[in-house]
């Protein structure tokens, strides 16, 4: 469409395209500026009015104040724990099921798909008493992996939709070929199908490790004891009725958001694409 | 569905977007792989002329490989998944369901005593309360603003993407990642300390326009202005996502069509409705009705940013069961108030719901 119009048309338009990207990405950005910027400021830089919006001081204070708290190595074990526990599991069941949704017509699969799709649509809130009560019944509240097979379930969903996406983004007759060429079934999918879904595997982790990362209410409920909780409650507890540490609460935020940021960098281009097979693929 | 089409369709149009970038050498290194070195060849050529003729051949393929063994398998494969859907939420729902016809307090829950059955009551309870129906509107409303917004900002983001520079657009997506992996808690701790009342940029920012005193503002006392910051924060952080996927979809445009609806003397707002929408619309309509689902359900943010003690304002219908039960110790109408609300959700996204089999099917 651009080589319709004229040179110095363009040139003009590009350049003001540019310069509203540029502030469409000042705006958004600015929270996490703000909070990476709070997080490093000395107290009082961070208590400045009017506020000061370049650094101008740096210390570590923050931080080893957020990371002095008393739970914070526990709870930081346990968020990787149950965000382990719920990628792992979530991944060997959803790619099964993945499978059998990518390569196989089988009276029920549209149910199946439905009730995949369905599952989405139900508010976590909305379930979060009677799992809890489940999760009571069979004697594994405060334990972490009452949590994680929740998780589990809540994850699966997505897991098996992403996933079929990118498996039947693979052609069938690479399988075939591997079939005919002595490979069992279970070998055709892991010489050929496994490794060509490794992005997708990846993807499909990280998306799950974040989700579990983020969680709040199911935590908050399932967990009691403070060091078996997880990042998400500890950043709440930066908020107490004598007001708010907001040096400390930023440092705290920008830990608990700094492993989600590294790893959605790595694999950022993987998650948009596997996000769109799932759209559109159905 | 997709298995259906996957042996026509797959081998060209799968390749789209970023997927190639990790895909594409690996398939030969594979297919080289397998033990009997002599006869590769062979397959891969079969596979070539396949290509050629896609339709009828793909399909005697397909049905090869289930006919040596009955369809046991794909069952066997969807089980695990099946039965802890089922266990973990299958059973949990009924529960809920069944949940909301008892009356189940805290003495029930710890006496492990089942608890009486009240039939309809919480309902009529519920129902006739005036507050449920307002909080029923006020998340409805809500989430059409949030969602609106969101799809609005998400898609006028994603066309300008296409027009900038491309050292502009990785600034753009680079913000927008930042943005999306911020966990909710963090960014609704964020949000909190940008509309502190006394330190907050948000009040200095404003007390800089003509006429205005915002200092010591504090933006939680009128919800409606609390809500305004609320919805900035699930918008903020909703907007990467949408925009993102939106972006992804934009670039599956073939640029000839738009040139050619160009040529055409198509233009402007003409050339989004006409050309550019239609083709992105499968995946708008999926982020916006996941936008509206998640948007209906939002819990974290009103949380957290009133301190783990929302006032009754500040009640939508998610908080409003989490209150009901766990701070009133009244289970039962607070999963009363969960099959009303999904309930509501179902009959919202039954258009959704068709729309992706539809999409399925035509594939």
């Amino acid at each position: 469409m651009s080589r319709a119009r004229s040179r110095s048309g363009i040139r003009r338009t590009r350049r003001r395209d540019n310069v509203l990207g540029l502030l469409v990405a000042a705006v958004m950005g600015f929270p996490v500026y703000w909070m990476v910027l709070t997080a490093f400021r000395p107290a009082t830089d961070v208590l400045s009015n009017p506020p000061v919006f370049w650094p101008n001081g740096f210390t570590l204070d923050n931080f080893s104040r957020a990371m002095g708290t008393e739970t914070f190595w526990a709870n930081v074990r346990s968020s990787v724990l149950i965000g382990l526990g719920t990628v792992l599991v979530s991944l060997v069941i959803g790619t099964l099921a993945a499978f059998a949704l990518a390569r196989f017509r089988f009276a029920g699969r549209k149910a199946f798909v439905v009730v995949i799709l369905g599952v989405q649509m139900i508010p976590l809130t909305a379930l979060v008493i009677p799992v809890y009560l489940l999760v009571n019944d069979a004697g594994m509240t405060d334990t972490l992996i009452g949590v994680i097979l929740t998780y589990l379930v809540f994850m699966l969903p997505f897991t098996v939709w992403l996933l079929h996406g990118f498996i039947a983004g693979i052609p069938v007759e690479l399988e075939e070929a591997a079939m005919v060429d002595g490979c069992t079934r279970l070998g055709a999918f892991r010489r050929v199908i496994l490794p060509l879904l490794a992005p997708g595997l990846v993807a499909t982790s990280i998306f799950a490790m974040i989700q579990a990362w983020n969680e709040y209410v199911l935590v908050y409920v399932l967990l009691s004891s403070p060091e078996k909780q997880t990042l998400s409650i500890w950043l709440v507890s930066f908020q107490t009725g004598f007001g708010t540490d907001y040096g400390g609460l930023m440092a705290g935020a920008t830990l608990t958001a700094l492993p989600v940021v590294v790893f959605f960098l790595f694999v950022q281009r993987k998650i948009a694409a596997g996000l769109t097979v799932g759209a559109i693929k159905g | 569905m997709s298995a259906d089409a996957t042996p026509s369709a797959a081998p060209p149009p799968t390749g789209d977007g970023a997927r190639q970038h990790g895909e594409r050498h690996t398939p030969s290194s594979t297919v080289d792989r397998p033990d009997l070195p002599g006869q590769q060849r062979r397959p891969e050529e079969h596979t070539r002329t396949k290509n050629g003729r896609a339709g009828q051949q793909g399909d005697g393929g397909r049905t090869r490989a289930p006919r040596r063994r009955p369809q046991l398998l794909p069952y066997l494969l969807i089980a695990p998944a099946l039965l802890s859907l089922v266990v973990v939420l299958g059973y949990p729902l009924a529960d809920m369901l069944l949940l909301s016809f008892q009356d189940m307090t805290r003495k029930e829950l710890f006496s492990g005593e089942s608890p009486p059955w009240v039939g309809l009551e919480q309902f009529r309870n519920i129902l006739s309360d005036d507050f449920f129906w307002v909080v029923v509107a006020r998340t409805t409303a809500f989430t059409v603003v949030c969602t609106t917004l969101t799809m609005a900002i998400s898609l006028a983001i994603a066309l300008l993407m296409r027009r900038v520079s491309t050292w502009v657009r990785l600034i753009i997506a680079s913000v927008l990642i930042a943005v999306w992996a911020m966990p909710v808690m963090v960014a609704a701790s964020i949000f909190r300390w940008l509309f502190d009342a006394d330190y907050g940029v948000a009040n200095w920012l404003l007390s800089q326009l003509p006429m205005m005193d915002f200092s010591k503002h504090n933006w939680f006392t009128d919800p409606w202005q609390g809500f305004a910051v609320i919805a900035g924060v699930v918008i903020w952080g909703a907007v990467p996502f949408a925009t993102i996927t939106l972006h992804a979809a934009l670039m599956q445009i073939p640029q000839e069509l738009e040139e050619a609806a160009v040529i055409d003397g198509v233009q402007g707002s003409q050339m989004l409705r006409h050309i550019t929408f239609p083709v992105i619309k499968p995946s708008f309509v999926m982020v916006t009705t996941l936008m509206s689902i998640w948007n209906f359900g939002v819990f974290n943010q009103i949380w957290l940013m009133r301190g783990g003690q929302p006032e009754r304002e500040y009640y939508l219908l998610g908080i409003y069961s989490f209150i009901e039960s766990f701070a009133i110790n009244r289970y039962s109408a607070g999963a009363a108030i969960a099959v009303v609300t999904v309930l509501l959700l179902l009959a919202g996204s039954v258009v959704y719901l068709r729309q992706m089999l539809r999409m399925g099917e035509v594939e």
